[in-house]
């Protein structure tokens, strides 16, 4: 019998003849198993004396030897200071008012430092304008401790010193001015007085020098429009805190448009007071953050929103223009020009459109409506480019009329959209040199590389608003032998003194008039006497009456076919110069909540016309087709995002993305949309078509809509927050007691003892919904606060992120959340639950949206420390959950219990690991570590400690003093990089302070609040005012 | 055991110095002129900037008199110049402006208060012969180190001696024994035979019971040691590291009674005690240039050059000690840190220092009396709690706490609370 048994692996065994098995039998391993590789040259193998049985003993002995050596505790060296300079303390923080001007930022900021190193970027209380350090600018301080960062000049590649550097520029500069060759400098937008000096006396020693401003992102339409009808080549200044009715059509004025900055004035308006509070109609493509806080939106192609301009226009100030919009928008925009009427000279509007027309339109209705916020004393002068100026340059270095090109602070092999056109140029140069803190695009194409300084390392004056000037001081000494290109031009122009003593001795002239400039620096600002001077408002009178013809020319502009593209930037990124700092990389964007990448920005509709879809995989991440943009024949393939609130027939694409030099292989992320940049227009008519693949995006929150859970972002309408009662608009959640209805904040439901903690501090965070406008500072902030680690793309999409602080952004699912909560409670039977809730997943066309910030809740009886096995987290008396990191085994039953999910677990150390090759892997990135906090290793649980080391210092602070703390003494790096006042954080034992009467404010509430929990940092509700005219 | 009785006489090195010099003094000015009130004078007013026999800030002044007169000036010009240099100076004097410029342009402070007669007396001391160093000290040096050497030889030789005895005792018994055993055999007694038992340990071996409590036992014994062992793991008390240049805080801090802020002057601000940097070295060592024989000849006792230790100093620092000036050459000196906490712990000395008021002895154990530092304490953190649980807070004259202690007080029913009740137990107050 048993003979007769045929057993078989498989089929194929069955067949007798198969030469597969006959193989296998031979050969168990088919394809060759390399061992040559991994066991190296036979030769030099057999050569060595060392037996397995040897390595085995070594590798005994060796194991052995480590575990007892660990019990040793390693020789730590103490070097102190030859010569301690008078002004550093060790372990004291000591703080230095600058000024951030890169091109694209601009920002009076305060530069912390702990030993002579910028560990932090804070807010200057001193500015008057523009104090504000955004996600980027807080980023910037990694910057200086980029390993990337180029350390010496360089001549075609290789490393040459600085006298060789002068002496062949010099010689070289010398020859083709007696050649009478034109010497060409290309900059960045530096708004400084003694760099406009300076390059003057540049020209008046080298003859023919053109300079050529150049901005990545261009407002040159803005700058055209504002200097014809003003006469200075600026941009309009608003100050929204004094407008109750703002229309927006395209500019996204809490991101970049105008070089950003208008976020304080306009949260002021923002926070409901005395019953009233600033109306924002919005009209836009893309789904942008001003769009996302405004209290109307309305999607719109960008050739719409030229019409929408023109006819906004027209019914405010009068005539009549061609063109139609769908009737919705038509609707929109007579109400919102009823609503401008009525506001009168507190209605003021703003545009995005990159054309003269729409910009000149925008400023003639702010003229016509005599606009409060349209401040005309002090234009911005932080964009100074002109699109017509480097087009001309670059036709002109191609037919070779340019002799030297001489660049600082900007990298037009990436950012031009002909970037191919201007390397051909450079190489019919018989001198570049680019200025550049990296091997980027531009540095690679030419033949000097001047290596420069970072802005924490250089001196530097800038005007940011007309007569209000900022200083740049050096707050490290260099790091590397760098040289700032003002210090080139006084070295060319044969000036002996330091670019130091060349401002002072400049503002000493010309700007302090009399003022102590060593004041001015301590300060970081300095008012000029211009922007104090009270302008005269005839200037109405004086200009021409508004002649309507630039409405009908921007009517009659706007031709639209096929899909059209807007190019933004996004918040976390900007023009991308710096690509390589892996906090902005990993940092979400506020909207898509989506790191490590750009993408392409579609409408549910156009996508799904299109054949192009985002799923989630099994692991719960994000995937997404790619899809090819083509303009002008000119192509980029980019993922697709799809994106609520996109207008139907529009696109959008991030620029900043897509660098390839001078940045680690990490950090080459996105595609790079410059390309697609034509003409220097934002807007551009495309075709999109599927192609094939997926992308794996690493987002951070992938359910994007609140399934009518009202109660975790409280809303409620301007009319409603007027006229009824708290409990109407903010009803404290109820449970049952005895079958009666009692509100969970009441002692006799609470499951828990309470502390008593009315002695000493009792911290508090306030967070205002309506003046948080969610661009993400405080995550930044709070990142180099706290020493949190970047993890890497991979691992965000595993949802290992470790950001402490999140900003939660949601949709609704009907056209308003509130809309939502009704469909909710509307619902009842299983199969209404069932597809409806369904239905609720998705987030509307044109959704509201609200932002949340949320970082651990600090709750007075924390889930989280109920379930600690080792007692790990626990509560402090001021109202702080605590995290003893050497105590965490990891067990991570906390971040279970947390209904939150605020805890962060270490899933791998983050620091020294060359698989995340990000700032701590390298001596020079951890620099940027602040020394006060632990930077935690592997296995352990982390999460927001309230800034315990803040408050403490504070603490400390005033004891060493023998004084009281005042109010607003204590902040945590949130609440202080907060500059819309969203964020207030206080002592609510002190009965005066802000915080404490935040917390007997109507709108106030917690999150979660019917668990019962107790936490404290409290939200206040979000009230929209859709009152409509 | 080294006796410290000369260190505490010598309150001041340069003092000691003169103190030897005046004692071995035979020749007096002859110009008139008190050298011993010289002495006190030169002292006071002059030892700031000169030495008798070493440039300094401003030349060495022995025989000075001679020189001046040699240069063809009189004892006038000399009261002159110290009364007013300055004045000399631009007078357009020629010595005067050769001494000025020679000595880098740095100007003599002016002393109108000497009156002739003192600077006789300066004169008069500055007149004195140079005695050699004096071998008396030296001898005296070694003279005291001998009781503590005896002393230690005593306990020695008495335990050698017990040990002796011992051995002649046992050495007795066995003889003793020998000859008994003899004896018998002569006397042809029977010795009773041992019987065969079993062996004591194999009866214990076959006995469960005892082998499960031994068992035990040695289990808990050697879990006993092997968590005692684990205690001791990063616990550093008594580490004492050889420093690169021996600097002894006994001298400093102990002899010379320095105030420990004085150098580490950051405790009290920071949460850094500071190692001091080498310029507040120089503060004092850009004059003591080389510290007394006696403390040479202690030094030289335990093995240590202190003057060559300064010379160590200069060296990092950059000191010219010849030419009295910075080369600016300078070298970090790279201490070895004693007292290491782990990262996770956040301390902060200015909240101890400054707030609570604690000796820098409290934790740091007798600093001034450490010829080389050790950690005193265990640094761990039940030995921290045990601090926070008995001392009570410091409210004296801080508004800070005045509130909130009156508060806390009343609550806890007590008149002073602890450094825990005002909450410094909480895991969160040194752990972030």
């Amino acid at each position: 019998m048993s003979s007769n048994k045929k057993y078989w692996k498989s089929v194929e065994e069955l067949n007798e003849t198969s030469s597969i098995v006959e193989t296998l039998k031979q050969n168990e391993f088919v394809s060759e198993i390399p061992t040559d590789e991994f066991l190296g040259d036979k030769d030099t193998l057999e050569a060595t004396s060392t037996t397995r049985r040897d390595f085995l003993k070594y590798i005994g002995f060796s194991t052995a030897a480590a575990s007892l050596a660990a019990c040793e505790g390693p020789v730590v060296k103490s070097i102190p200071y030859v010569v301690q300079p008078q002004e550093i303390i060790p372990g004291v923080a000591n703080y230095y008012a600058t000024t951030i001007a890169d091109g694209f930022d601009f920002a009076s900021i305060l530069v912390k430092t702990r030993e002579g190193r910028p560990i932090k970027i804070e807010n200057n209380a001193l500015a008057a304008t523009n104090s504000v350090a955004n996600a980027r600018v807080n980023a910037s301080v990694l910057g200086l401790y980029d390993s990337l960062r180029l350390q010496s000049p360089k001549k075609g590649g290789n490393s040459i010193s600085w006298t060789d550097f002068d002496a062949e520029t010099n010689q070289k500069l010398t020859n083709l001015k007696v050649a009478g060759k034109e010497i060409v400098l290309l900059t960045q937008t530096y708004a400084s007085p003694s760099t406009s000096k300076l390059i003057s006396e540049f020209k008046e020693k080298y003859g023919t020098v053109r300079h050529v401003v150049y901005d990545a992102v261009s407002e040159s339409a803005a700058l055209d429009a504002y200097q014809a009808k003003y006469g200075e080549r600026a941009l309009a200044n608003y100050d929204l805190s004094k407008a109750s009715t703002i229309v927006s059509i395209g500019a996204d004025f809490l991101g970049d448009w105008q070089g950003g900055g208008f976020e304080v004035g306009y949260s002021k308006g923002r926070i409901p007071q005395e019953g009233k509070m600033s109306r924002h109609i919005q009209f836009e493509s893309n789904l942008s953050l001003t769009g996302a806080n405004a209290d109307k939106r309305v999607p719109l192609t960008p050739s719409e929103q030229k019409i929408a301009l023109a006819k906004l226009y027209s019914y405010v100030v009068g005539g009549s223009v061609s063109g139609s919009l769908p009737n919705q928008v038509e609707v929109a925009v007579k109400k919102a020009a009823a609503q401008l009427k009525k506001a009168g000279t507190n209605g003021v509007v703003l545009t995005g459109i990159q054309d003269v027309n729409a910009q000149t339109v925008a400023l003639e209705i702010n003229e016509f409506l005599v606009s409060n916020a349209f401040d005309k004393a002090t234009p911005i002068k932080t964009r100074q480019g002109s699109d017509a100026d480097v087009a001309a340059l670059v036709a002109d270095m191609k037919a070779g009329k340019v002799g030297a090109i001489i660049m600082s602070g900007v990298n037009p092999v990436y950012t031009l959209p002909n970037a191919s056109e201007f390397v051909a140029g450079l190489k019919k140069t018989e001198l570049s040199i680019t200025f550049s803190m990296k091997m980027d695009e531009t540095a690679s194409e030419v033949e000097y590389v001047a290596a420069a300084p970072h802005y924490l390392e250089s001196w530097g004056d800038v005007e940011i608003k007309k007569g209000h000037y900022g200083l740049t001081q050096p707050t490290i000494r260099p790091l590397f032998n760098t040289r700032q290109f003002q210090e080139a031009l006084l070295k060319w122009t044969g000036n002996p003194v330091s670019y130091h003593d060349y401002i002072k001795e400049a503002w000493g002239t010309t700007i302090l008039g009399g003022s102590s400039f060593n004041q001015a620096l301590h300060d970081g600002v300095f008012v000029g006497s211009i922007a104090t001077e009270v302008i005269s408002t005839t200037d109405a009178s004086t200009l021409a009456a508004p002649s309507g013809s630039a409405a009908s020319a921007l009517a009659s502009s706007a031709k639209k076919s096929g899909l059209e593209l807007t190019l933004y930037t996004k918040v976390g990124m900007g023009d991308g110069q710096q690509a390589n700092n892996p906090w902005l990389q990993e940092f979400p964007d506020p909207i898509t909540r989506t790191s490590w990448d750009n993408y392409l920005t579609i409408s549910k509709a156009d996508a799904d016309a299109l054949g192009l879809i985002n799923k989630h995989v099994a692991n719960g991440a994000l995937n997404g087709s790619y899809a090819k943009v083509t303009v002008n024949g000119k192509s980029v393939t980019a993922p697709v995002m799809i994106q609520p609130g996109q207008a139907k027939g529009s696109v959008g694409l991030a620029l900043g993305y897509g660098r390839t030099k001078g940045l680690k292989e990490e950090m080459q992320t996105g595609v790079n949309a410059f390309a697609l940049y034509q003409g220097f227009n934002t807007v551009q008519n495309v075709t999109v078509e599927a192609v094939s693949g997926e992308h794996e995006f690493a987002s951070v929150q992938l359910h994007n809509t609140l399934m009518g859970r009202g109660d975790i972002i409280k809303e409620t309408t301007l009319e409603i927050f007027n006229t009824k009662d708290k409990k109407y608009w903010n009803e404290v959640a109820m449970v049952s007691l005895n079958h009666k209805p009692t509100p969970v904040s009441s002692p006799e439901v609470d499951l828990w003892d309470s502390f008593d903690r009315s002695i000493g501090h009792h911290f508090n965070l306030s967070i205002d919904l309506n003046a948080c406008t969610g661009c993400g500072a405080c995550v930044i902030a709070c990142h180099a606060e706290n020493n949190v680690p970047v993890v890497g793309k991979s691992e965000v999409r595993r949802s290992r992120d470790m950001h402490w602080l999140r900003i939660d952004r949601y949709y609704s699912s009907e056209d308003s959340f509130e809309g939502d909560d009704k469909k909710k409670d509307d619902i009842s039977g299983l199969g209404s639950s069932l597809s409806e809730f369904a239905e609720m997943e998705h987030a509307s066309a044109n959704p509201q949206v609200a932002f949340q910030p949320v970082m651990c809740q600090h709750c007075n009886h924390a889930p989280c420390e109920t379930v600690c096995p080792v007692a790990a987290t626990s509560h402090g008396r001021q109202g702080q959950n605590q995290m003893a990191y050497n105590r965490c085994v990891g067990t991570r039953y906390c971040a279970n219990n947390c209904p939150y999910k605020v805890r962060r677990f270490n899933w791998f150390l983050y620091n020294g690991n060359d698989e995340f090759d990000y700032h701590m892997n390298d001596d020079l990135g951890r620099m940027v570590l602040n020394p006060d906090v632990v930077v935690r290793s592997r296995g352990v649980m982390e999460k927001c400690s309230m800034c315990i080391q803040k408050t403490q210092k504070t603490i400390l602070d005033a004891k060493r003093d023998g004084r009281e703390i005042k109010d607003g003494e204590f902040q945590t790096a949130c609440s202080a990089a907060c500059g819309t006042g969203a964020m207030v954080f206080g002592d609510i034992n002190d009965k005066e302070s802000k915080v404490a009467k935040l917390k007997q404010d109507n709108r106030m509430y917690h999150l979660l609040e019917h668990v019962g929990i107790k936490p404290n940092v409290m939200y206040q509700t979000k009230v929209r005012n859709t009152t409509e005219a | 055991m080294r006796k410290v009785i000369h260190r505490i006489l010598s309150k001041n090195i340069l003092g000691l110095c003169l103190i030897i010099l005046l004692a071995f003094a035979t020749s007096l000015s002859a110009q008139g002129g008190d050298p011993v009130k010289g002495k006190s004078l030169f002292n006071a007013n002059c030892a700031a900037c000169h030495q008798l026999d070493k440039k300094m800030t401003g030349p060495a002044l022995r025989n000075v008199e001679e020189k001046i007169v040699a240069e063809g000036l009189d004892r006038a010009w000399i009261y002159e110049w110290i009364r007013n240099s300055a004045g000399l100076i631009k007078s357009g004097d020629a010595y005067a402006n050769k001494i000025y410029n020679e000595f880098g342009g740095a100007a003599m402070s002016p002393f109108p208060q000497l009156s002739n007669e003192d600077i006789d007396n300066i004169l008069a001391y500055t007149a004195e012969v140079k005695e050699e160093a004096p071998a008396a000290a030296v001898a005296s040096g070694a003279t005291t180190n001998a009781p503590a050497a005896t002393g230690g030889i005593t306990n020695e030789l008495i335990l050698g001696a017990l040990a002796i005895l011992f051995v002649l005792l046992a050495l007795g018994l066995f003889v003793v024994n020998k000859t008994l055993r003899r004896f018998a055999n002569a006397q042809n007694i029977e010795l009773p035979e041992a019987t065969k038992r079993m062996p004591l340990w194999q009866a214990f071996v076959k006995n469960q019971f005892l082998m499960l409590v031994l068992a035990i036992f040695l289990l808990l014994a050697s879990a006993y040691f092997v968590y005692g062992y684990m205690m001791q793991i990063g616990v550093d008390q008594g580490y004492q590291p050889v420093q690169p240049i021996h600097y002894s805080h006994k001298i400093h801090a102990g002899d010379n009674g320095i105030d420990c802020k004085y150098c580490h002057s950051s405790a009290r601000t920071s949460k850094h005690s500071g190692i001091p940097s080498l310029n507040v070295c120089m503060n004092c060592h850009k004059s003591i240039y080389e510290v007394a024989p006696e403390t040479q000849a202690e030094g030289a006792a335990i093995g240590v050059d202190y003057n060559a230790e300064i010379k160590k100093l200069y060296k990092a620092v950059g000191w010219d000690d010849t030419e009295q000036k910075y080369t600016g050459e300078s070298q970090p000196v790279k201490w070895v840190r004693i007292h290491n906490l782990p990262d996770f712990v956040y301390f902060n000395h200015s909240q101890h220092v400054t707030v609570a008021g604690v000796e820098c002895q409290t934790c740091h154990g007798p600093i001034q009396e450490m010829e080389v530092v050790s950690q005193f304490a265990p640094l761990t953190m039940g030995w921290c709690i045990d601090c926070h649980r008995t001392t009570d807070v410091k409210i004296q004259d801080n508004a800070y706490y005045t509130k909130i202690h009156e508060a806390l007080a009343k609550k806890y029913n007590k008149e002073k609370l602890t450094v825990a009740e005002m909450g410094g137990l909480e895991c969160g107050k040194c752990h972030y």
